[in-house]
Parts: structure tokens; sequence; C-alpha cells
């Protein structure tokens, strides 16, 4: 469709609001970067080498990291599902009772009534789904608020765990769950020694070597299909560059990892999914959509997107995803108790926000909110470590949460502001 | 000597990187109406917001004198002090609270710090007969029509002891009637002494009651021009805010007209907030391929609950009628099957339906055709950036890249970006409602080409326009609506303005 007789020239004028970079970039040399959306790494890098120093360095040792990986993966699976359902615009208060109620589900089976394990982790996802698919059919098709659904269901669920458990704690789990929530690969290929830093675990190490390749190839092939199409890419030096860090961040990771105990089997897990879930939400169709509902709600209707449907579904993925880390907690603990996952919804939904979600929805990443995850985990960490009385703790979480979206709203004001 | 109220000089506004104004220059004579024109992000706005103190003396350069003083206005509050009151665009009631309510809010009339009712309501009722809104200053904001809301804020104006008083864009959403009604109103407070500075996009309106007429292009003052002489006329106030002539506002097009597309027959909606009430009773029309078709009617008519009722029973409850899409009989239940058939519908308010403004352009083009571009559920984001890309080069969307976020484009682009997202889903008709409006000249002229060419290529486009001028310019054949009822169907070459507006007004009291 070419305009050959439109007056080009009548719109010739500076066109301001369409011109130029993005507001909020900030020039290092060659490297440009955003600073809205790096922000929350560069913060999280800071976080770590400030608590590294106030520890002496403990924060960064083998099973110290061990132990924040293992500590925190209940809450890094919860705000995977939260962050989607902030994106979508909505609000889940309920996922700590639907934590316990899941955990009691599976302890029910379990220790009760003996069932198989794998069978009983496949009963408690599908209650999990069931408990999703309750409050999605509530907002997404009866057109209750998330906020008032999910605060009737947080009652609701924790009534019902109270229920299931008969008040009493139940446990023990059997070796297989415990291994999931608390154990670690086994030592498959022997050791391997790295000179000062002592022996190290060569199935471990492969692992990390291999997913470091991957994610290469991975890069590689998408930054040649873009050249490809003729889009820009960053230069070599600079892409190889970015490869490099990660690399070294992913290998510095696992080799501590590896010093101590191998590779817990929930960072595993956790590793799959948020790939899994970063996948989907950047490429999928359903990722977009949910995109889309959050950006502009009436928009996404008049362009053909089944809004009730996105919204129930993403509901049902935040139970299956809760009973998970149901199944996780309550192993940990080898028991499930009446009082789990309290207050870990104000933790997910945290961690989402300062992971740079935006509160009127439509804006959000699953590794932002891992990363906000990250951050409360290694201040929780930290400050124990360095004998901070949890009120602080409670108190600097406290403010990180309102400096982080604080900063936000005030990039975009920033942006805001340039735009005529 | 004349006796100006108001002297703007070099006023020079930067945002970081981009100069929105430059040594522009305004005098205003008191008790005179004074238009202010030019293009969208020209920078009227900009301008209205640096003289109101939204933008904080010290924040521009240059001076402003208003009643013979010089002005350091650090925000709103002190520029309604001094007798200048803005009436944006959007309106700024508040729909839960009643007329009186708004008239007074932060000026509320009180004693001891509790409100004195009746004094407040009296005086809102005084303020109502002035500006002519027979309502009682009880009722509700939300229950009254945008015309007398239009009205309401006025009054508030009035109540601040307004000496200047400035309408950004007041007429955009009113129908002629109401329009009419507000322009008279104006020539009233003129005749009181009140100074109005009005910016409009509709020429013919400013014509009609501008003393004079401040054109602003670019940032920059070009003219003023005296409307006494009667000599201005619309083309002379274009070729001033384009900088050029325009000859043909409208580009040259030669229908090629085809077999019929779809046909609605007996078309009935009932309003969802009063289910026995017939927005749209008995419609029945036909679109053909190749053919533009306008659909003209003033507000309320029911033009975008028949649009959207048909697109997908977006609109409307208790919706009977038929629908015929090449011959055959359809039944379209929601948006998917719409697009399915081939049926696409750009909103007359694209940044509250249209575009999700926090997005770049390449994922609101691809919004709807997602299934297009992907395989198994899974985007082709290459492919994605391709088809964006041809798409902001043949539709001429001026942007940096398409990864570029839409709600910072100016509106012409953003309609483009809604425009390249319908097209992409290959329709045979394109239902366009109010595709030019806030739009700027240039711009306009563009999006014409593009529903011409759309025609040429076979498509059926179906235009909803509130200005009569751009239908009898673009369209092949004129519906017209009223009260819900197809009320006429005039060809190119029978529609005047004054028929078109004879059958929009058939049946009404």
């Amino acid at each position: 469709m070419s305009s050959s007789t439109t007056p080009a020239d009548l719109e010739a004028g500076p066109r301001r609001d369409a011109k130029g970079e993005p507001p909020g970039r900030l020039k290092l040399g060659g490297l440009s970067i955003n600073i809205r959306q790096s922000g929350i790494y560069i913060a999280f890098a800071l976080i770590v080498v400030l608590f590294s120093v106030l520890t002496d360095g403990a924060l960064l040792q083998p099973q110290n990291i061990s132990n924040i990986v293992v500590q925190n993966s209940y809450i890094l699976i919860l705000a995977i599902g939260m962050i989607l359902i902030i994106i979508a615009g909505h609000i889940d208060l309920s996922v700590g009772s639907v934590v316990a109620v899941t955990g009691a589900v599976a302890a029910v089976l379990m220790v009760n009534y003996g069932v198989p394990w794998p069978l009983a982790l496949l009963i408690t996802l599908v209650v999990g789904g069931l408990i999703g698919a309750w409050q999605g059919y509530w907002i997404a098709y009866f057109g209750i608020p998330s906020f008032i659904v999910t605060l009737a269901g947080m009652l609701l669920f924790r009534a019902l765990t109270l229920t299931v458990l008969g008040n009493q704690g139940i446990g023990p789990f059997p070796d297989a769950v415990r291994t999931l929530s608390n154990g670690f690969t086994d030592t498959y290929l022997g050791n391997v020694g790295l000179g000062p830093l002592g022996g190290a675990d060569v199935f471990s190490l492969l692992i990390g070597l291999i997913a470091i390749a991957g994610m290469a190839a991975a890069q590689w092939r998408t930054r040649a299909a873009r050249a490809g199409y003729g889009q820009s890419v960053d230069p070599l030096p600079v892409f190889v560059l970015k490869i490099a860090a990660a690399a070294v961040l992913i290998m510095a990771v696992v080799v501590q990892l590896a010093r101590f105990r191998n590779l817990p089997w929930v960072l595993v897990l956790l590793a799959l999914l948020v790939l899994g879930y970063s996948l989907l939400a950047n490429r999928s169709v359903f990722g977009r959509r949910i995109y889309a509902v959050g950006g502009n709600l009436q928009a996404a209707v008049l362009s053909g997107i089944k809004v009730k449907s996105v919204v129930f579904w993403i509901f049902v993925n935040m139970g299956v995803l809760a009973s998970i880390a149901g199944i996780i907690f309550a192993g940990r603990l080898n028991q499930a108790g009446p009082t789990a996952g309290n207050s870990f919804e104000l933790d997910a939904i945290a961690a989402a926000f300062i992971g740079g979600a935006a509160v009127q929805g439509g804006v959000g990443k699953v590794v932002g909110a891992i990363t906000g995850g990250l951050i409360m985990g290694v201040i929780n960490n930290g400050m124990s470590l360095i004998g901070s009385p949890s009120e602080r703790v409670m108190l600097v979480k406290g403010i990180v949460l309102l400096a982080a979206v604080a900063f936000d709203v005030w990039t975009k004001r920033r942006a805001g502001a340039g735009a005529r | 000597m004349t006796d100006d109220i108001l002297h703007m000089r070099g006023i020079t506004k930067t945002f970081p990187g981009v100069r929105a104004l430059h040594e522009v220059n305004l005098s205003v004579r008191r008790g005179e109406i004074h238009a202010i024109c030019g293009e969208n992000g020209a920078g009227k706005s900009t301008l209205m917001k640096v003289l109101s103190g939204v933008y904080p003396f010290g924040s521009y350069e240059g001076r402003i004198e208003f009643d013979g003083e010089l002005c350091r206005f650090g925000g709103i509050k002190d520029s309604e002090d001094a007798g200048i009151v803005i009436i944006h665009q959007e309106l700024a009631l508040c729909p839960q609270l009643s007329i009186a309510e708004n008239i007074f809010l932060g000026n509320e009339r009180a004693s001891r710090g509790l409100i004195d009712w009746n004094r407040t309501n009296h005086q809102a009722g005084e303020l109502l007969r002035r500006v002519g809104l027979e309502e009682s200053p009880v009722t509700q904001v939300a229950d009254i029509g945008v015309g007398k809301q239009q009205l309401v804020e006025i009054a508030k104006a009035l109540s601040k002891k307004v000496k200047l008083l400035i309408l950004d864009e007041p007429t955009a959403a009113l129908n002629d009637q109401d329009s009419a009604h507000l322009l008279d109103l104006l020539r009233g407070l003129r005749d009181e002494g009140i100074t109005c500075v009005i910016i409009s996009h509709k020429l013919n309106e400013i014509i009609d009651i501008a003393d004079s007429i401040t054109i602003i292009r670019d940032g920059q003052t070009i003219e003023t021009l005296e409307m006494a002489g009667g000599q201005v006329t619309e083309d002379r106030i274009i070729s001033g805010m384009v900088g050029r002539d325009l000859d043909h506002r409208f580009p040259p097009h030669e229908p090629n007209v085809g077999e019929e597309v779809l046909r609605i027959e007996d078309w009935t909606v009932h309003s969802p907030s009063q289910p026995d009430r017939r927005v749209v009773s008995g419609a029945g029309l036909t679109l053909r391929r190749g053919e533009i078709v306008g659909l003209a009617g003033l507000m309320g008519a029911g033009r975008t609950e028949l649009a959207m009722s048909l697109f997908g029973r977006t609109y409307g409850v208790g919706i009977s009628g038929r629908v015929y899409k090449d011959g055959r009989e359809v039944h379209i239940r929601n948006v998917q099957d719409a697009v399915k058939l081939g049926i696409a519908y750009a909103t007359e308010d694209r940044k509250r339906y249209g575009l999700n403004l926090i997005e770049d352009i390449k994922r609101n083009i691809s919004s709807v055709s997602l299934g297009r571009l992907s395989r198994n559920g899974w985007v082709n984001e290459n492919e994605e950036y391709r088809v964006a890309d041809e798409f902001r080069r043949s539709m001429n969307i001026k942007a940096p890249s398409v990864q570029s976020v839409v709600g910072k484009l100016s509106g012409g682009n953003q309609q483009k970006v809604v425009l390249s997202k319908w097209i992409y889903t290959d329709p045979d008709v394109l239902i366009l409602d109010e595709p030019t409006r806030g739009i700027d000249v240039g711009a306009k002229y563009e999006i014409y080409t593009i529903i011409n060419q759309l025609a040429d290529e076979g498509k059926a486009v179906l235009v909803i326009s509130s200005e009569l001028p751009e239908l009898l310019g673009l369209c092949d054949r004129i519906y017209t609506l009223s009260q819900g009822r197809i009320t006429g169907e005039l060809p190119r070459e029978e529609a005047t303005q004054e028929r078109l507006m004879y059958h929009m007004t058939m049946g009404q009291e």
C-alpha cells in the first residue's frame, strides 16, 4: 500500500512524540541500558555485594547459596504464577492457604491412606488445579473482582486445611517427596579436584556446562534469525560479552553448589519452571494474550481475545503451581501443618512487584519476579546471618518493596513527561 | 490602542529533547472570542497549559501579562485566582456527584466547615440558568449527557468569577445541536464581557464564532487573522495550519463497485442499561465490494451501537435480525466469529478500546491475528516483526521502529496502527468508526488514501463519521441513521450536507 499521493511533507514537522530513544535509558559506552527494565537486576547485584561484605563472604559460601535456593523455592514457584496473574491485572491473596490445603491433601493421601507417592502427587496437582478453577470461575465468568474472590479463598482454604488435618500436623512424608524438597542430586560421576576450591561434583558441573551451552546456542540461534530478518541485533562483541557474563554467573553458582552437596532438586525443578514459563509468557500465543488482557481489557475483547478463558486458565495455573509449592513446603518440614503457607501470598505478591510488575497490569516478567523473590530471600538470609532481629528484617523488606514500586512509578512519570 | 486582556510574549517551552513552543506570541483583546488553530502536536495545548499554570512560572521562557499584570503562576490555583479558567477536552467532573456539588467542587459554599446546601443549590441553580441548562442542581452528573456536562463545566467556570475562559476542543464530543447551543452561549458570555480562547478542529465553527484567529504551526506563531471582514475561509485557515494550500482535502477516487458482500436486515438492538429501550430498531443496510459507504447520524442515533452489535455482539442486549455474508445467512455470536467471517471494526475511541497503549507497535498489530503468526501456540516473533515493519512502511507510521510503544505516538499514527491491525486480518468488510477523530489535517489525508486503497482492493468499507464533509468527500453512498432507524440512503451525487441533516433529524422532536 504505497502512499505516494500522500502529502508527506505535511507531517514533516517535529514529531517529537515518536522520535528518539525511549526515555529512561542509560548510555554506557556502546551499551545502552534500559534502567527501568534492568534496574531490578542491578539492585539485586548491589544487594548481593552489600551482604557479602557485611557477612564477610558468608553469604556466598556453598552451603548458604544452597540454603537460599531451598528456603525460597516455594515462594519463587508462587511468584511465577503470581506474576502472570498480576500481568493480567488481577491478584491472588489465597495462595498461602492453597499451599496449606494442598500440602494437607498430599499428607493425608500419603500418610493416612498410604497412596503411592507418584499418584498422591498427581492427585494433589489436580486438587490445586480444581481450586484454581473454582476461583477462576467466580472471577472470570461470574465477574467478581479477584481481590474479593481470593480473599474469600484465603479463608475458605485455610478452613479446609484445618478440616482436612483435623487441626494437627500430619507427617512424615515418604523419602521421595522429602528428596524433592530438601535433597540433592547424587554424585553419579564422582568428584573432581578444583585446586584451592577443593572437591566438586562432576555431574553438577556437567549440568551447569550443558545449561550454559544450551543457553548460548539458543541465544545464537535467536540472534541469527533476527539478523536474517534484517532486525538490529547486538554487535558480536557485546553479544559474546553478555553470554560470557551469564555463563560466569551460572558457573559460579554451580561450582559453589557442587562443592557443597551437589544440585538441590528444587533448583532443577525451579530452573525448568522458570525456563518454561518465560517461554510461555514471551513466545506463546497464550502468554501474549495475558499481556493483552492486562494492558487494555476492552481492546482485548474487541480484538477477539477470549478474555474470560485467559483469566480462568491463569488462575487454574496458579492453583497448580501453589500445589507444587505446597508439596515442597510440606516435604521440607516433613509434615503438613495447619499454619503452613501463612503470608506466602504477600511474599509472592511482593516478589512480583519488586520484580517490575505494574499495579495496573500489562507489565512484568517471570525472570523479574524470580529476581524480586531472590532479593527478598537474600535480604532475609543476609540479615539473619548478621544477627538482625526479625522486626528489622520486616522493616527492610517493607522499605525495599515501597522503594521498588516508587522507582517504577518515578521512571514512568519521567518517561511520561518526555511525551509532551 | 486596543485593550488587550492578555499578552504572551516569546513563550518558549522545552521538554527533555524537544522544543514544544518556540517564541510564541499571543495577544487577546478584552471581550473577544479568540480561536487558536493548528494541527495536532502544533503546541496549542502546551501553550494553554503554560497560560493556566499547569507548567509553572520558571519552567518556560518568555512573559505573560494578564489584565496588565505580569503573571507568575505556580499552579492552576494561581491562574484561577487571577480569573483564567481552562476547560479541558476530557471533562473533569465527578459523575457520582450532583451538578451543584461539581460546580462548587474545591470552592464549596460553606460556613464554619459545614456545607450550606441551600446556598449551594440556590447559587448552582442561578448559574445553570445563566448557561441555559434546564436541570435540577441536585441531578447526578452521570445522568446527563455530554453536551449538558460541558455546560456544567462552564457554569463551574462562571462560579469562579472568570475573566478569561479557555476551552480546549469544547465541541469535539457534541452533536450539532449541542454544539450550536454551546456556541450561542459563548456569544452570550462575550456580550457579558468574558473573553474566550477556544481551541477547535472544527473550522466551520471557528469561522462562525471567532473574532480573531491565531494559527500555530510546529510550536511557532504563524499569523493572527481578523475575522471582521468575513474574508477568511476554511481553506485559508488550513493553508496557514499546514503551511501550503490544500487544493483537495480528499484524494480523488474512482469507485469500482462489485457484488454484495454484507447485508443486514431488520437489525434491532436494546440498551444494556435499559433493556426495554431500543437503540437500533429494524435497521437494514447493504455493503458491496469496492464500495465506501457512509453512516451519518447525530450523537446518540445508534451508529456505534449498530456497528458494535454487529461486530460480535460487543454492545447491547436482545439483539435480533439477520446478517448475510456473501449472500449466506450467518450468525455472529462473538468477536472471533466476526473476525473469521472477515469483518473488522476499528473503534471510535482508539485509546480506550482500540490499542494496548503500553505495548509496542508490532504487538498491537499482531494482536488479532496471532494465529496466523504462530505454530502450535508458539509465536514466530521474527515473522511478527517483519509483518509489522511492512505495515510501518506501507502505512507510513512515523516511529523509529515497530518496537516503539504505541502510547507515545501521535493520534494519526495510532490510528494507522489500529488500521494495520485490522487490515492484517484480511477482512472483506471494514467498519471504521470515526476514523479521523482527533487527527490532524495531513494525517487525515493519509487515512483517506488508505480507505480508498482498501476499496480498490475489493473490500467493503463502512465509514461512521460525525463530520458530514468527510462523508461527502469520501463515500460512494451514505446511509442516515436517526433514533436507531435508517432514515435515508443517498448516492454520492445526490448527497449534500443539508439533505443529510434533513434525514438525520427525521423523527426528532
